[in-house]
């Protein structure tokens, strides 16, 4: 607690021990009156200078102002009916205040809870400097120094590790629990927390520019973006209070006056006086108005542990309506790496074809090259190979122990003049040539990553209608991966431009309510992921253009997190619904009741902070999103 | 121009009131309270000295809320 609520506590405590007291007290008339306003004055001074500070600046309906009209009213309709029982007026005035310390305390306590959930930023940076490691600014760093980062310490700008070797526990940043190796030569990124050896980093970036300030920035602000929830509340409190009051007033003159003038009854005004100021007692808006917020950044910060960064709450909720999701293909669901996967129709051995695969492409870097010599795995002597010749988009021709191959496409064989068996398999596909006769084929693809089915059923579970693949790929190789996947559609052969205008086709399809997200790896799509209701980004850790393009960054490049994000939206949407008709209901219904003059001041009081504090326990739920 | 300010206020609908009260100074573009995060983003209209803005616009928050603060 700060210092303000502990003397709020206080004055809480002494006003309370004050109205006990003077309860045995037997004291009469005028000075029972008197003695009655010093823990009313204790309890609820601070309410009523406000209020008449509200006056004076013309803005008349705030909550001080109804508490206090509520209040005074009450101790007014007390001196006059002679009853003596003010205990009422001040015990509404005290809960009140109870309320107004514990919303106080709640937000304090989950604003320190998110931050420390999110306490990434790295303090100093480890110069050495003469033999002695020197702590400085990680600001004041230049791009290019060595910092020296040890075992427990958080790496605090990227860079490149120049030496040691150690393990690195990213879960800040991914929400990754397993630990990542890292060795000398490998790039690091600000955030990781090292675990073992001490490593030496060459910075590659500024601290402002590096994957944690980035990070930080991002989330700190996401709340400031705010939902449509959002507005509607803080319109609804800007309507609700007057109208309350207005109500409050007419209840507290027109049946009184049509008792009188209509019926020929008494008027009863104490008793519509009274009612009218329970109006006023239930007419503060804080419980919709704390709550909705809360929620929203206990949401976020949530699902920024998780490795889920939202850009703002109003893309929280367009997540939360998510019906649509279309997916890149490479490096999305597929891991965009190449790899060999079956050999077909040979003629000789196996690993005797890949042998000479290898051997005839050992000189190209080339992508699919590369694969063929990974699959291969064994050193390549490369003085077994001679005349090499890369016929460009067809393949290449080699000599190797003596005889000639010829490993390429379709086109190569056409070349070459040597019939092939077409392959029903989706992939590239390398037709392989010894000695002049056709000798088989190897069928290299992109893998699907592991989790890519499950991320795909998980995302049905979750409510989501339709999932659509997008890819630049040949039909065989989309449809087979769509199929594998269980998608529900593909579009294949599609260049970037294509893929924002397929995009777009679908946004005019659907309805408004049902939200599209497109997901992909922020490389050369972040156009699409603007054009999408909403764009997430995947494995975005270091990648600048993805967290700046994206409204939901994916920091691993788990495809099942797309699920997640969007249960977790799910689950903070809910409370939010839940809060406001929950807040709403029940403050009709009292409204109702204290019309009714069924309920009065003290139900009201309780309705009042009752109502504020289930908001607010129900609004920190958002923050627990582990196990969804 | 944006500039984010560092706030101090009780409770969050004055808070909105807050918001409500600089979107409506003259030189404010736009403006968004944070009240989880106690920070006041200001959009300034073109050619509008931030400092002297500001000032209304802590004037017109204390008119609403007369116990908040803004840091500038």
């Amino acid at each position: 607690m700060n210092k303000k609520q502990k003397k709020m506590l206080m004055r809480i405590l002494a006003a309370a021990v004050l109205l006990i007291a003077l309860h045995f007290l037997p004291v009469t008339g005028i000075l029972r009156f008197l003695c009655y306003l010093v823990p009313y004055f204790i309890a609820g001074y601070d309410i009523l200078l406000k209020a008449g500070k509200g006056i004076k600046n013309r803005q008349v309906f705030d909550e001080n102002f109804l508490m206090a009209v509520a209040t005074a009213g009450a101790i007014a309709i007390a001196l006059y009916e002679q009853s003596g029982d003010y205990t009422e007026a001040i015990a509404v005035m005290l809960f009140y205040q109870v309320g107004e310390l514990f919303q106080s305390y709640a937000v304090g306590k989950s604003r320190r809870n998110i931050s420390e959930l999110m306490d990434i930023r790295p303090d100093y940076a480890n110069i050495e400097q003469e033999g002695n490691l020197e702590k400085v600014d990680p600001d004041e760093v230049e791009i290019g120094s060595i910092i020296v980062v040890q075992p427990g310490e958080k790496v605090p700008i990227d860079g490149v590790i120049v030496e040691g070797s150690s393990t690195l526990n990213t879960s800040a940043l991914t929400g990754e629990s397993l630990p990542r190796d890292a060795k000398a030569g490998d790039e690091i990124v600000s955030g990781c927390i090292n675990m073992t050896g001490v490593l030496k980093i060459q910075t590659t970036k500024e601290f402002g520019e590096s994957t944690v300030s980035k990070i930080l920035d991002l989330v700190e602000n996401a709340s400031s973006r705010k939902s449509k929830s959002e507005d509607f509340i803080s319109k609804f409190a800007r309507i609700y209070t007057p109208a309350v009051c207005a109500s409050a007033l007419a209840l507290a003159v027109l049946p009184p006056l049509v008792r009188m003038f209509a019926f020929g009854l008494p008027a009863g005004w104490e008793d519509w006086i009274y009612r009218a100021l329970t109006f006023l007692v239930i007419s503060c808006p804080c419980a919709l108005v704390i709550s909705i917020p809360l929620s929203f950044f206990a949401g976020i910060g949530g699902a920024s542990k998780e490795g889920v960064l939202v850009k703002g709450s109003n893309y929280l909720e367009t997540l939360s309506q998510t019906k649509i999701v279309v997916f890149d293909k490479t490096g999305t669901l597929t891991q965009g790496v190449f790899e060999v996967n079956g050999i077909h129709h040979n003629e000789m051995e196996e690993e005797k074809l890949l042998e000479y695969a290898a051997l005839a492409e050992s000189a190209s870097s080339h992508p699919i090259s590369k694969s063929i010599q990974k699959a291969y795995g064994k050193e390549l002597d490369r003085s077994r190979v001679s005349q090499i010749q890369e016929i460009s988009g067809n393949g290449v021709t080699a000599v190797v122990d003596g005889r000639t191959v010829a490993a390429g496409n379709d086109k190569l064989m056409d070349h070459l003049g040597i019939p092939y068996k077409s392959c029903r398999s989706a992939g590239t596909i390398i037709h392989m040539a010894v000695g002049g006769h056709y000798a088989g084929h190897i069928v290299i693809s992109d893998l699907v990553k592991p989790h890519s089915k499950d991320a795909v059923a998980a995302l049905k579970a979750a409510g989501v209608k339709k999932t659509v693949m997008l890819t630049g790929d040949g039909r065989k190789v989309g449809e087979q991966v769509a199929a594998s996947l269980g998608l529900d559609e593909v579009y294949s052969e599609l260049l970037p431009d294509g893929k924002v205008e397929k995009v777009e086709e679908m946004l005019r399809q659907k309805s408004e309510k049902a939200k599209l997200a497109f997901v992909g790896d922020g490389i050369n799509d972040a156009p699409v992921l603007r054009r999408a209701d909403i764009g997430i980004a995947m494995g975005a850790m270091g990648s600048d253009a993805a967290i700046e393009a994206a409204d939901v960054v994916l920091m691993d490049d788990d495809p099942l997190q797309i699920a997640k994000a969007i249960k977790i939206s799910r689950k903070c949407l809910g409370i939010v619904y839940q809060n406001i008709v929950f807040a709403i209901g029940i403050k009709l219904i009292c409204l109702l009741l204290g019309a009714l003059g069924i309920a009065n001041m003290w139900l009201a009081i309780f309705a009042d902070v009752g109502v504020m504090i289930i908001a607010v326990l129900n609004a920190i739920r958002a923050l627990f999103v582990k196990n969804l | 121009m944006k500039k984010t300010y560092k706030i101090d206020v009780d409770c969050a609908n004055c808070a909105n009131k807050m918001e409500h009260a600089a979107k409506n100074t003259a030189g404010v573009k736009d403006a968004t309270v944070n009240f989880m995060t106690l920070k006041m983003i200001v959009e300034f209209e073109e050619g509008q000295e931030p400092k002297a803005v500001m000032q209304d616009v802590l004037k017109n928050c204390k008119k609403v809320e007369s116990d908040c603060e803004i840091f500038f």
